[in-house]
């Protein structure tokens, strides 16, 4: 299938937002019937070279061919006419509609103004058929799986004559029988000629479905493998960008002693817990004063792990022991009743309120969990907040900005302060250095060791293997949304090894039982 | 990998789970006709029925409308001022002297414009059609007392032809013009709903706008449309009103919209878009205006009696939505 020539280019592209860089001099090529998967960590550049493609975004550089003619989409509109299509991880169909109807809207075959329908489920039954699904085309949409959805959402997509199909991570929200139904109807497509491009988080699921992977780190082009030729090891060194005898090298910082603590009674004990389509059930203890690390790639299941243990989605079974006591975490209420508190990763979205004051930001949690009658007094939220501004180093140190001025490390570190400020047991920490100077993430680091040592456990999760390494006493590897070891962090324990469980999962069998 | 597993994805009982508050409705409303009957002898004359519809054509029409709007997700508050402002036009007009043909066109066209004018509000500047709306009811009710603040009688020949106008057979059983122009806006929506891209952009925009968008259709030119279509629907409504009461007052038709809504919803239309049918609200309208004439015929009951009931079958049948809704998240 080299042989042939490719379907599509996309040579020297280049593509700048103001202050960043998303793409620089990336080339891609995609061949018909060929299965390409695009890899590489958030923000090395994936969605952007397929909105680029697509015509969502110009180009500031470099050149589309289509079949050889050069090509310039204005939307995806116009790129799905010209036959490159593309199914989102969100499947963007009306669950309200029949099948058949989500298939052809916007271009029902009509007899004078008036929708045949007869026409619509005949065609629809044919398309479904030539992918070997057998469903009733005239049920809601709605009434069958998240997995039917997007196949659903393939068949609209290859029905306008489709040579490139573009599959943004359409496994994320799928289990494994999902999944294996997907890569079925794949490999038919692939079979057929046509051109897919795959972007996913999942390891596994490259090695199983994709003929060539091109890697981008940074905006910038990694290279192009074929899969065979790349061991899942080197992809992973890749994705990350470190060599592993590199990492070898980190200077490794004080190691606290796991067993010391993990003599007590744990803080949070939770078993079996675990969401479908979110995370495999995992079981983990945490202890006062421990620091936890959950490492993993983007997707893996970090943040699920963690909203469950906040009470942000229910688990689906389980159990849980605080103190030794058996509890429960359903909510977030009775999370922070517990003294769990929570800076989630998606700090604009789900922590900030940007309208507030820095003041008013961090009283927030303390408020929420006195109950809205009992108003905290000024003066005692003047002493706290001038005390956290202080101890976190807050600029400007004024707390009646609006959090909106603030960088996005000051921000975090307000953010911190909310929960610090209600004294919580067990802080969940996700991804709380990411995207902030290194100045703000040193003091980030730092005060995590501070409170452990002061006995708060911490649940820290970030995508930075160093990092964890430095600051945990466990550190936890997911891998595929199921948690496959618990490595102690000792001398044994460096990044390598987390890495290579990582990409192997090789510990997920002691892990599991 | 059988075909045979790609079909176990189903739920079970998918058949009439759409259809259901249509169901519940029609149910309602058999229950309702049935207690009547037996309650009081004069309920089985049919024209009973037919006076349901004489009564209520006018809401009829402006339901239909709404039923656009509500499908969308959106809601339209601003149709019983049109509805009043429509009669109060063409009540002035005609007592100006214009001919009625004349001033027919003219308030036709008042309420869709309007209607225009707040679906390009709410599409190109984003904003709530709740409040937009709520702006154009103001609007059309101080324009009703802007054109004169007590009522003015209609004796125009042609109103009061359209007014007495009976259509019956010879048992004496009549319905009136209205009804029938109600028939015809109820069969041209129920086609274009089911039939017309515009249509089911309406759905599929109820659905999900953003999925809509997605797919490439006309999101914002079906939005504007439907709430055009909405302000035609209360300029009709408007004029068969002024039939019936051959007048325009200034405050007739003061929470009508609210009665829509309601009709609308009992109909089985979901408030949140994408779901029900104009049949339904035919059988909205019906069950409020067969509430309306249980209580007059028991005579010892209060008119507010109507709101009691009205409010709790409103509250029944959102809870109902819900409960079928639920299994959609």
């Amino acid at each position: 299938m080299t042989d042939s020539r490719p379907v599509l280019t996309m040579t020297g592209i280049s593509k700048s937002f103001p202050g960043v860089r998303a793409l620089h001099d990336v080339n891609f090529r995609l061949f018909p019937g060929e299965v390409h998967a695009l890899m590489g960590e958030n923000g090395a550049g994936k969605s952007t070279l397929i909105k680029v493609l697509t015509g969502v975004y110009d180009t500031d550089q470099g050149a589309i061919t289509l079949d050889g003619e050069p090509v310039s989409f204005t939307g995806p509109m116009q790129a799905t006419a010209a036959g490159v299509s593309t199914v989102f991880q969100e499947v963007n169909l009306c669950t309200n509609l029949s099948v058949a109807e989500n298939i052809f809207i916007g271009r029902e075959p009509r007899l004078l103004g008036a929708v045949r329908w007869g026409e619509v489920r005949r065609r629809a039954r044919a398309l479904l058929a030539r992918l070997d699904l057998d469903l009733d085309v005239s049920a809601p949409l709605g009434s069958y799986s998240l997995a039917i959805q997007q196949m659903v959402a393939i068949a609209r997509a290859i029905d306008i004559k489709a040579r490139v199909l573009i599959l943004d991570e359409p496994t994320s929200s799928l289990d494994a029988g999902e999944v294996a139904q997907l890569f079925r109807i794949m490999r038919q497509l692939r079979d057929e000629g046509i051109a897919i491009l795959f972007v996913t988080h999942f390891l596994d699921q490259v090695y199983e479905i994709a003929d060539r992977i091109t890697v981008l780190r940074n905006g910038g082009l990694v290279g192009e493998y074929l899969t065979t030729e790349l061991p899942q090891l080197s992809l992973v060194e890749k994705m990350i960008g470190k060599e592993l005898d590199v990492l070898e090298g980190i200077e490794e910082h004080s190691r606290r002693d796991l067993a010391a603590l993990e003599e007590g009674t744990p803080l949070v004990a939770v078993s079996n817990f675990g969401r479908s389509g979110a995370v495999e059930p995992f079981s983990l203890t945490i202890h006062a004063g421990e620091v936890v690390g959950l490492a993993g790639l983007l997707g893996s299941g970090r943040t699920e792990v963690a909203r469950l243990l906040f009470g942000a989605d229910r688990t689906d079974g389980g159990q849980v022991a605080i103190d030794g006591t058996a509890s429960s975490l359903r909510t977030p209420a009775q999370a922070i009743d517990h003294g769990v508190g929570f800076c989630s990763e998606n700090r604009r979205a789900e922590g900030i309120v940007a309208d507030l004051s820095v003041r008013e930001n961090m009283i927030l949690a303390m408020q929420a969990a006195r109950g809205w009658l009992r108003p905290i007094p000024r003066r005692r939220q003047d002493e706290l907040v001038d005390k956290y501004v202080k101890a976190l180093n807050i600029r400007p140190a004024d707390p009646e900005v609006p959090v909106r001025n603030l960088s996005g490390g000051n921000q975090q570190k307000v953010l911190l302060a909310r929960w610090l400020i209600t004294e919580p047991r067990l802080l969940i920490l996700d991804e709380p250095t990411r995207g902030i100077d290194i100045g703000a993430k040193t003091e980030i680091q730092k005060l995590v060791t501070q409170l452990s040592d002061g006995g708060m456990a911490v649940l820290f999760i970030s995508a930075e293997l160093e990092e964890v390494l430095r600051l945990s006493h466990k550190v936890a590897v997911m891998r595929d949304r199921q948690m496959v070891a618990q490595l102690a962090n000792d001398e044994s324990l460096d990044a390598d090894r987390i890495m290579q469980t990582i990409a192997s999962g090789s510990h997920r069998e002691e892990a599991d039982r | 990998m059988t075909t045979g597993t790609l079909t176990a994805g189903r739920t079970r009982f998918r058949l009439p789970r759409k259809q259901i508050p249509v169901l519940a409705t029609l149910a309602l409303l058999l229950v309702m006709y049935a207690i009547g009957v037996s309650q009081y002898t004069a309920f089985s004359n049919v024209q009973v029925i037919f006076n349901v519809f004489i009564d209520n054509g006018f809401l009829l029409v402006v339901a239909v409308g709404m039923t656009f709007v509500i499908l969308t997700g959106g809601i339209d508050l601003s149709v019983g001022s049109v509805v009043a402002m429509t009669a109060m036009v063409s009540a002035a007009l005609l007592q100006d002297g214009m001919p009625a043909a004349l001033v027919l066109v003219i308030a036709l066209l008042i309420g869709p414009t309007l209607g225009l004018l707040m679906g390009c509000v709410i599409h190109f500047f984003e904003i709530q059609p709740f409040i937009v709306t709520l702006a154009g009811m103001f609007f059309a009710r101080g324009m009703c007392t802007f054109i004169s603040g007590a009522s003015i009688p209609i004796t125009d020949g042609f109103w009061t032809s359209m007014s007495q106008e009976r259509i019956g057979n010879p048992r004496g059983n009549f319905v009136s013009i209205s009804v029938l122009i109600a028939f015809v806006v109820v069969v041209i929506a129920a086609y274009t709903l089911a039939y017309t891209r515009l249509g089911r952009n309406v759905y599929a925009i109820g659905g999900n706008p953003q999925s809509a968008l997605l797919m490439g259709l006309p999101v914002g030119r079906t939005r504007i449309a439907v709430y055009t279509i909405s302000g035609l629907c209360s300029a009709i409504g408007g004029i068969l009103l002024s039939f019936y009461t051959l007048s325009g007052a200034p405050l007739i038709g003061v929470g009508m919209e609210l009665d829509v809504i309601a009709a609308v919803v009992i109909g089985g239309t979901v408030l949140t878009g994408g779901a029900g049918y104009v049949f339904g609200t035919v059988l909205g309208v019906l069950v409020l205006g067969v509430i309306q004439t249980l209580i007059t015929f028991d005579g010892s009951l209060n008119s507010w009696w109507t709101k009691i009931v009205i409010g709790g079958l409103l509250f029944a049948f959102i809870l109902l939505q819900r409960l079928i809704g639920i299994r959609y998240k």
